[in-house]
């Protein structure tokens, strides 16, 4: 029966209604009355994205899991001559992306309750990111997947350059050429597609036979984009930068759920558009994926800004994903979903962990802090909690990603999972160190002596992050059963590319 | 019941552990202890149930992962092998935690302290009860964690803080070979669950598995990247950095974690895999190596030292390393017996010293000691009860050998090396003579340190001495109860552990070894077991067992064959020696240690310094990995990445965006909003033009 209500349009355009609500607000508001717009545009906000969680939970439990196909499509004509449509639909592989990007949001606008600098602005430009994105995963067009994928840079784009740190010119700008550049790339790979294939429509495409020696080039195209996304080595150095200048709330969400994107394209287009490809390049991005893990954790053991630190880290924690999702057996895609999912809690409560210093001494310096926990008891426990989900810790959602990719690697290549194993062991390095230089020790700087612990907002929105932390690193099963049928699908497709073409070159035993 | 002794303890730790501040430190020291004893009652019922009543079983509670063929279960697995290890955990962890009521009662933070303690004691046992690897691998790291929290717990020392990074960080380079040996089970067997991967070995001794372009022995490998594990965790050779600095951690910890239990959980998974050992003789034959080699090594480096829980911290290496070249050398029931033993007195002699410190207001250092024994004599004689179990003292012919425990777990394994060595065994005869160097090395720095602790002249500073006091009855008792383990927990379970009732007690779990076979001056039958333990035996069973005794009769010839005297002598005599030679030096002649290490200085140095290992791998990996590190950052990440690419690019761009931004702040919308407006109508007419 919701097949029938455009349910995902609604979960996907009410932020934009809630923006549009606050900008005519203010257009009608009179200057006087700004700062109780203020205040109460906070509540607009969480509010809207409340309610957008409360819609996609529901979502995902008419969801039938056990269903491979997309689920709750919703298709209005628009180009339809030119056989580009309107069409939006979840399966598996994305339904809880959409439930990811709807959870952290409140997260993120509670995060922001202290933003003062223009703050109408600021929830509009967060409302218009959650439809771009939950756009980009519910969109079963080409165009409209392009035009969901690029828009959501524009958001990300002004809140690091209007709210973030001193140097955030740069850093918006190192972001919006990277990402950009490897976008002209996709767009140019999807012209092609859609001149072969005669249509935009993402279900059709895949099945469409390109030809194995196009694939090779669409496959790049796509890459350098989705790679820009992830990112892969060696094109993630405008992520610390983007991190280190970003408010608070915009790192949880560049980091939770903008690095997805890049994974996801990889699961929606990459694998099963281009299976002959795909396999062609798997060994390139095991190569970079193991470079990823061990050359940016070794990186980040140097790092002297802890958010820098952080973001370093998210780059070798991504590199799981690649692993995972190339290796193309169950347990590499799932661990890789999986790896993703939990990425988005811990690596956004970590940020999280850093706003609430940030908030309190203005600086990132790792060599300021020191002995936080006699002040700071509670937060030395979540901020505990999170580096040791970040190690991997077996009993947080970190470990099962981890292990569940490495064995699906294995299986492939036991030369990559070893490689990734070898990162396993760099990521205690980093993450203990610098949980002791801020958290242990004696106070020895006197402005810290001044530290008050968590208020009520930040405790809420870190224990409900440690809460899916551990309760996802004891059951697995409520994420990997959601997903298993859309992934068993896409791996049965994929080999049964690969079997009736021509074997690939060898190029598999080398890399 | 099962759930009792995994969970209660769990629960107790996050009741203690949350909600500290609104129970207060007395409740969670109560909630605590409560628990861990219960569990303890609870673990003996459940040992007398599965390795007596043969009842083995296991309790499935819930899917963790699934995917695929990959399923693990959260499971309480309950054999002989994981029931004996309830035991010594639960029981040390008890006497541990009301011994902690008095050690830690000045302790700000001893809700705190109580928690990890029975978090650690959970990790430990899910660690032991674990019916897949995956599972085992979670204990593993949560006791890695717990370990962590618990060196690192007095968190204003910089030293207690370093020494618990480098002790997680060292088992991580372990977990990481157990990690990858894991996955190349699952890669051969399809499966970690441990029945189903044993099931199908014989099917696979020949699996070949191809990395780096190498062929291995699957099997070999598998067994070889387990053991990695087992060496990070119990401190072996090359990876043993770890635990003498771990001693930074509260003294009840170190006798615990870093004596009792944590630290022989290595030990614990080679012999849970011992099907998958017994066809690898390769690794077996490694694993004998490196156990024997830190057998020795350790004893050495334990000559030399001057902190109290620093000597005990080696000894605990060393007989880790005899324990594991009995596995090595498939006596997997002997490494367990000395797993249990070993239990027993050497957390006696780490709570002892933890006495000692607490007598002394937190000094360590045996040269700021002496004479001491007027002072505490209860600390004193149960020290020396220790150091006779330890250094395994007994008289060998007599009765077929009467001793302490250590006589019979310690003295069993070198003599079985012996006659493992003389069968042509690798490595039998090495770990043989190994083994009774070390025997001889741990009976002289164990004296050392009760005669330069206890005797001799006080050398410490006066205003200590006139403080000194021997310790509360909360801290005496846990002794005293560890004291009479270490007294008879040998000779009372010698004949289950190892000798006649070795088959019936293991059963599956572990193979019985071939000196079960002997009568090892177990003048006992299994029918006299049978009756005491009020077990029916069948009619054919009662007569197998009546042939196996008067087998065993005849065996006697053979015994001494297998272990002609002078095998069984030596061991005790050298121990003998060592004792001899240790009161020549620190009582008889004081002076002389002194005048020795003048000469001898840079051998004293080197055994002072560990062998230099902390230096070497300081310089190598620590120094390395920063120099990596700013490597790739300054000139991988900014140099060559960024300098190649967008700097350049942004550089131009910034000059116009400076010169933009001073015209308007708002810049960057209308710039974005232009070009996303540029980018659709771009891609629109694209692909119009294209489908035209």
């Amino acid at each position: 029966m919701l097949d029938q209500l455009p349910i995902l349009t609604a979960i996907t355009f009410l932020p934009t209604l809630g923006a549009i609500a606050i900008l005519l607000a203010r257009a009608f508001m009179r200057r006087e009355d700004a700062a109780i717009l203020d205040r109460n545009i906070k509540w607009v906000a969480l509010l809207v994205t409340s309610v957008v969680l409360a819609l996609t939970v529901f979502l995902v439990f008419e969801f039938d899991a056990g269903q491979p196909g997309y689920q709750f499509v919703h298709q209005i004509d628009w180009l339809s001559s030119l056989g580009i449509n309107y069409k939006m639909g979840v399966d598996g592989l994305s339904v809880l992306f959409v439930l990811l990007t709807a959870f952290l949001m409140p997260i993120c606008i509670l995060a922001s309750w202290g933003i003062t600098k223009r703050v109408a602005d600021y929830m509009v430009a967060f409302l218009l990111l959650e439809t771009l994105v939950i756009g980009v995963f519910c969109a079963l067009d080409l165009v409209l997947f392009y035009i969901f994928f690029e828009g959501s840079l524009i958001p990300m784009f002004l809140i690091i350059g209007v709210w973030g740190g001193q140097n955030r010119i740069y850093a918006a700008f190192k972001f919006f050429l990277y990402t950009f550049l490897g976008s002209v790339l996709m767009l140019a790979a999807m012209i092609v597609m859609f001149v072969q294939a005669g249509t935009t429509d993402v279900e059709v495409l895949q099945q469409f036979p390109f030809a194995e020696s196009l694939q090779t080039w669409l496959w790049l195209g796509f890459f350098a984009s989705f790679a820009v996304k992830m990112p892969m080595w060696p094109v993630h150095t405008w992520l610390p930068d983007a991190h280190v200048q970003a408010p608070t709330a915009g790192s949880v969400i560049l980091a939770g759920i903008l690095l997805k994107l890049g994974g996801y394209g990889f699961l929606r287009f990459s694998l099963p558009m281009f299976p002959d490809a795909s396999e062609f390049f798997a060994p390139m991005v095991f190569v970079l994926s193991i470079i990823a893990i061990v050359y940016t954790s070794i990186v980040a053991f140097r790092q002297t800004d802890i958010k820098k630190l952080i973001a370093y880290s998210s780059v070798a924690h991504m590199g799981f994903v690649t692993m995972g999702l190339f290796a193309m057996n169950e347990l590499g895609v799932q661990g890789a979903i999986f790896q993703m999912i939990s990425h988005g809690f811990i690596s956004g409560a970590l940020f999280l962990c850093v706003g609430v210093i940030y908030d309190r001494f203005h600086t990132r310096d790792i060599a300021f802090y020191g002995g936080l926990v006699h002040k700071m008891p509670v937060f030395a426990v979540f901020f505990g909690l999170f580096a040791m989900a970040n190690v991997g810790l077996p009993g947080t959602s970190g470990f099962v990603g981890e292990i569940m990719t490495m064995m699906g690697a294995f299986q492939v290549d036991p030369r990559v999972a070893f490689g990734a194993a070898l990162g396993v062991i760099f990521s205690a390095v980093y993450m203990l160190t610098v949980y002791k230089k801020v958290v242990f020790g004696e106070i020895t700087n006197p402005k810290l002596e001044s530290a008050t612990d968590l208020d009520r907002r930040e405790w809420i929105n870190l224990s409900v992050l440690a809460a899916l932390t551990i309760y996802f690193g004891f059951l697995t099963t409520p994420i990997t059963d959601t997903t298993k049928a859309s992934v068993d699908a896409l791996i049965q497709q994929y080999q049964a590319a690969l079997v009736t073409d021509v074997e690939p070159p060898a190029g598999e035993a080398e890399g | 019941m099962a759930y009792l002794v995994v969970f209660g303890p769990l629960l107790a730790a996050i009741i203690a552990g949350l909600f500290q501040k609104q129970i207060g430190d007395r409740a969670a020291q109560i909630v605590t202890t409560g628990a861990t004893i219960a569990a303890a009652l609870a673990s003996v019922w459940l040992l007398i149930d599965v390795a007596y009543g043969g009842n083995a079983r296991t309790l499935d509670i819930v899917t963790w992962m699934a995917v695929g063929q990959f399923e693990v279960n959260w499971s309480i697995r309950l054999d002989s092998l994981s029931a004996v290890m309830l035991v010594v955990i639960t029981s040390v962890s008890s006497l541990v935690h009301v011994y902690s009521w008095g050690y830690m009662s000045h302790d700000p933070h001893r809700a705190r302290f109580f928690a990890y303690l029975s978090l650690f004691t959970f990790a430990m046992l899910s660690l032991v009860t674990a019916d897949n690897f995956i599972q085992m691998f979670f204990g593993w790291e949560g006791v890695g964690l717990a370990s962590y929290l618990l060196i690192g717990f007095w968190y204003k020392k910089d030293s207690a803080t370093s020494a618990a990074i480098k002790a997680f960080v060292t088992n991580r380079v372990g977990d990481f070979g157990f990690a990858l040996g894991i996955m190349a089970v699952f890669a051969v067997f399809g499966t970690v669950k441990f029945d189903e991967v044993f099931a199908q070995i014989p099917e696979m001794s020949g699996e070949i598995l191809t990395v780096f372009g190498m062929n291995f022995q699957a099997l070999e490998l598998i067994a070889f990247l387990l053991f990695i594990g087992a060496m990070g965790k119990s401190a072996q050779f090359f990876l043993h950095v770890w635990l003498p600095d771990a001693m930074e951690g509260p003294t009840p910890v170190s006798a615990l974690i870093h004596a009792a239990t944590m630290v022989t959980a290595g030990v614990f998974l080679v012999c849970r895999c011992f099907p998958i050992y017994e066809v690898a003789p390769d690794t077996s034959a490694f694993i004998t190596f490196i156990g024997a080699v830190t057998a020795l090594f350790a004893a050495t480096v334990g000559m030399a030292q001057n902190d109290i829980k620093r000597v005990i911290a080696y000894s605990t290496c060393s007989q880790l390393g005899y324990m594991f070249f009995a596995a090595g050398l498939g006596l997997y029931s002997a490494a367990m017996f000395h797993l249990f033993t070993h239990a027993f007195f050497k957390a006696l002699l780490f709570l002892g010293a933890g006495s000692v410190i607490h007598g002394l207001h937190d000094e360590q250092d045996m040269r700021n000691m002496g004479g001491i024994y007027k002072m505490l004599p209860a600390t004193w004689i149960l020290m020396i009860i220790g150091t006779l179990a330890l250094t395994g003292v007994g008289i060998p012919i007599l009765l077929g050998g009467l001793g302490l425990s250590g006589f019979y777990s310690k003295d069993m394994i070198i003599e079985e090396a012996f006659a493992m060595g003389a069968e042509g065994i690798t490595f039998g005869m090495f770990a043989f003579w190994i083994g009774i160097s070390a025997a001889a090395l741990t009976s002289f720095y164990s004296w050392r340190l009760i005669f330069m602790t206890f005797h001799g002249k006080y050398r410490g500073d006066e205003e200590t001495l006139k403080h000194a006091h021997e310790s509360p009855p909360v801290m005496l008792i846990p002794l005293v109860l560890l004291a009479i383990g270490a007294l008879f927990a040998g000779g009372v379970f010698k004949s289950d552990f190892v000798a006649k009732g070795a088959q019936t007690f293991w059963g599956e779990s572990l193979p019985a070894g071939a000196y079960s076979d002997y009568k090892y001056g177990d003048y006992g039958s299994g029918v006299e077991y049978a009756e005491d333990h009020g077990i029916e035996l069948t009619e054919a069973e009662g007569a197998s067992l009546e042939a196996a005794v008067s087998e065993g009769d005849a065996y006697d010839d053979s015994h001494s064959e297998r272990h002609p005297t002078w095998v069984l002598v030596l061991p005790v005599a050298v121990s003998a020696g060592g004792f001899i030679l240790a009161w020549y030096f620190y009582m008889a002649n004081p002076h002389l240690p002194g005048r020795i290490a003048a000469t001898n200085g840079p051998l004293l140095r080197f055994l002072q310094n560990k062998w230099y290992f902390d230096e070497i791998y300081d310089f190598v990996f620590v120094k390395g990995t920063r120099a990596l590190g700013d490597l790739f950052w300054k000139v991988g990440d900014e140099r060559i990445i960024d300098g190649g690419g967008p700097n350049g690019i942004a550089a131009t761009v910034m000059a116009g965006a400076r010169r933009l931004a001073r015209m308007q702040s708002g810049f960057v919308y209308h710039y974005a909003f232009v070009m996303l407006i540029g980018v659709v109508v771009l891609a629109l007419v694209l692909i119009a033009g294209a489908g035209v």
